[in-house]
């Protein structure tokens, strides 16, 4: 297990200590880490552990159940794609299997050059414009192959 | 003179360029002089007008849609800011028929009002409702909770006031008003809409909720999935804050309600109420065996009200109008209205508010205008990812949930999802499994290991394997999983899966 650079240290405690009063304050204090440092380094985990007196197996457990939770650091970009019925009614799943390939990665994967991270999301609300797409928090609606192209290349300018 | 505008602040219209639009509409007037007040409301729920702009003039608002960064300077050319005429011109918005004919009760704000003013909120009649609430006994609330006939609309349809009279029938101490903002189901975005368009509503209805049942602390939930809704809430909890409907003197009563949002982490489980429970307490979100109820063990071991985003934000306009108002909508013991999201393969995707009792063949073609492929609808699954798949010879079949029953279907949240004919119903059938081993919390073994086993049947079923007895061994399975599990999800994600297997034998290779 890689050890946590100093200055991940030092956020990862700092979060612990300002949201340990809460109630049930555990999903706070990983959203918090991922917030600041793309993901939830493993390392973090026993310190999570020690300042919220949980157990290393209580916050690992959480850590796993959740998908939105990630070990890795993401790419510099992450690309969601709806799978669920209502996008896969109007092309959703030509749609995923397009992003894939001009990605060149599969779901859950990061592309060589960390530019593009690739995840499955089951509804993003916008069934009513499906096929549906949420890049860097963003969302998109009615998205053809060809508009997924146009949005990836807006998206990899502005890097 | 300064013009008003409203371009939504909606998820939705937003992914179809509401945001760009509302940028090119301020520079242009900016270009050209002009004095504009931007109002970014919610959405009014007819996606395929979306980017819809709308215009204050002396007749009422005019809606223009849907509307492009390139439409902008010709519709001020068309001098839209008077309502002038233009191709995109849609005449006054609340003559839209698609809107007109809709019974808005839950959603009459959205798309109307400014969703993080307090002001505009009480302009449009909000808060009206708490204040009802103030002046009447607890017992009183509960009362017309139960008059009104609500049913829970996050799926198991359970009557809100017998919930509401079980917490409030718990001795004093500490007791929790719970929102479920999972929305997890596919097909369904009424509590996105309206998180987005309208949040005070939710805000007030759970406060009524905690003077009801002697709750000082309510948590919305809400899905990760939903920055925007959580956004709007954040924005509209702070200015309620701020007016004093939320705090340590809730108008001035010398009540307390405090009232925080919560992020799940993308796990269809925690919609069920009491994975729920579990993932706000910070912990894994696996299903606790009931009893006890969370009426009387929620949070924290504490009595606990569980209630969906449409349920809570139906409360007010309850107490302000009165429970037979409410209950005179609807039919049989679906009362009120309820919000459908039509969603899909539809012309005219989008949210339609009406009493209980249409036929789903006047959503589908009526509002939604067949499907957007221009093929003929061959089915529609009906509450979501454990709801089961309608024929087309059913769309005669009412919105109600007795009715739905009746056909072996459920309503669930609302969400219709059509589909043409170019539907593969053993590959739908196929993802119904898929979507519940990925998501099983993994507490028991029907629903872990056999969506995993039906998965893998229903492949060979695909290949053309032993077709006889592979429909027999998944029909088993089915059953298991319908008989040994704990809860809903394993519970029913069979029922896709039988109901494709039902009336779409051929797509699984049956002859029949
Ligand atoms: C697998 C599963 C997922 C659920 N997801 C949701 C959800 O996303 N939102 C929701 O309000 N209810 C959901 N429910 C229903 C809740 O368990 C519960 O009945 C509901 O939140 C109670 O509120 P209501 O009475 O206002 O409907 C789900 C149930 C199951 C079994
Ligand atoms: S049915 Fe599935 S999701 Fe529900 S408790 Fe069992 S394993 Fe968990
Ligand atoms: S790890 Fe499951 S969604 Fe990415
Ligand atoms: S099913 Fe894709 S956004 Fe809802």
């Amino acid at each position: 297990m890689e050890t946590l650079s100093s200055s991940q240290g030092e956020t990862v405690r700092r979060i612990a200590g300002d949201l340990k009063g809460r109630p049930g304050p555990l999903i706070e204090v990983l959203h918090a880490i991922q917030a600041e440092l793309g993901y939830v380094p493993p390392a973090a985990v026993p310190l999570v552990a020690s300042e919220l007196n949980l157990s290393r197996a209580e916050v690992h457990g959480v850590v796993s159940f959740y998908h939105f939770f990630r070990s890795t650091p993401p790419g510099a970009h992450t690309v969601s794609v709806c799978r669920a019925e209502s996008c896969q009614a109007v092309g959703g799943e030509a749609l995923a299997a397009h992003v894939r390939q001009q990605l060149g990665v599969d779901f859950h994967e990061t592309t060589p050059d960390g530019r593009f991270s690739l995840e499955p999301v089951y509804c993003l609300g916008n069934c009513a414009c499906s096929p549906a797409v949420m890049i860097d928090g963003r969302l998109h609606g009615r998205v053809s192959p060809e508009r997924f192209d146009a949005l990836l290349s807006e998206v990899d300018r502005k890097r | 003179m300064t013009s008003t505008l409203y371009v939504p602040r909606d998820a939705g219209a937003l992914s179809l360029g509401a945001g760009e639009v509302a940028h090119a509409i301020a520079r242009e007037a900016t270009a050209r002089g002009l004095e504009l007040q931007l109002i970014r409301n919610g959405s009014r729920g007819a996606y395929w007008l979306e980017p819809l702009v709308e215009v204050a003039t002396a007749r009422g608002r005019t809606a223009y849609g849907p509307v492009t960064v390139a439409d902008v300077p010709g519709l001020f050319d068309a001098d839209f800011l008077s309502g002038g005429a233009h191709p995109l011109s849609l005449g006054p918005t609340d003559a839209i028929p698609w809107l007109a004919s809709q019974q808005r009760l839950t959603f009459a704000r959205v798309g109307i009002v400014d969703p993080v003013s307090v002001a505009d909120y009480v302009v449009h009649g909000g808060y009206q409702g708490l204040r009802r609430a103030l002046a009447l006994s607890p017992d009183a609330v509960v009362e017309r909770i139960l008059g009104s006939g609500l049913r829970g609309r996050g799926g198991a349809a359970f009557p809100t006031g017998i919930k509401w009279k079980t917490v409030l029938e718990q001795p004093a101490g500490q007791k929790y008003v719970t929102c479920n903002a999972d929305e997890g189901d596919s097909g369904t975005f009424s509590d996105r809409m309206l998180m987005e368009g309208d949040p005070l509503s939710l805000i007030e209805g759970m406060t009524i909720a905690g003077l009801a049942v002697g709750a000082t602390q309510g948590y919305i939930y809400l899905r990760a999935e939903y920055p925007h809704a959580h956004r709007a809430l954040h924005q509209a909890i702070a200015a309620a804050y701020q007016a004093r409907y939320l705090g340590a003197d809730v108008m001035g009563s010398g009540k307390r309600f405090d009232l925080e949002v919560r992020l799940g982490a993308g796990a269809y489980i925690c919609g069920e109420e009491t994975s729920m429970l579990e993932s706000l307490e910070g912990k894994r979100g696996e299903v606790r065996v009931r009893p006890p109820l969370p009426a009387i063990k929620g949070l924290f071991g504490r009595p606990t009200i569980v209630n969906n985003v449409i349920t809570l934000a139906s409360v007010p306009t309850i107490l302000h109008r009165g429970a037979e108002h409410y209950a005179g909508y609807g039919m049989g013991k679906s009362r009120g209205t309820l919000p459908i999201q039509l969603a899909g393969n539809i012309k005219r995707g989008g949210l339609v508010e009406r009493a209980f009792g249409l036929t789903l063949r006047e959503l589908l073609y009526d509002y939604g205008g067949g499907s957007a492929s221009g093929r003929p609808l061959r089915a529609v699954q009906v509450g979501g990812p454990l709801g089961a798949y309608i024929p087309a010879s059913q769309f005669d079949t009412l919105v109600d949930y007795e009715a739905l029953g009746s056909i072996g279907a459920l309503l669930g949240h609302g969400g219709i999802v059509a589909f043409d004919d170019t539907v593969d119903m053993a590959r739908m059938a196929r993802y119904a499994m898929e979507f519940c081993a990925v998501e099983s919390c993994g507490k028991c073994t029907p629903c872990r290991i056999g969506s995993t086993r039906a998965m893998e049947v229903i492949d060979l079923l695909i290949e053309g394997r032993e077709t006889q007895g592979n429909v027999r061994k998944l029909e088993e399975l089915c059953e298991l999983m319908v008989q040994g599990s704990l809860c809903g999800l394993g519970g029913m994600a069979p029922f896709p899966v039988q109901s494709a297997l039902r009336h779409f034998r051929e797509d699984f290779g049956i002859r029949s």
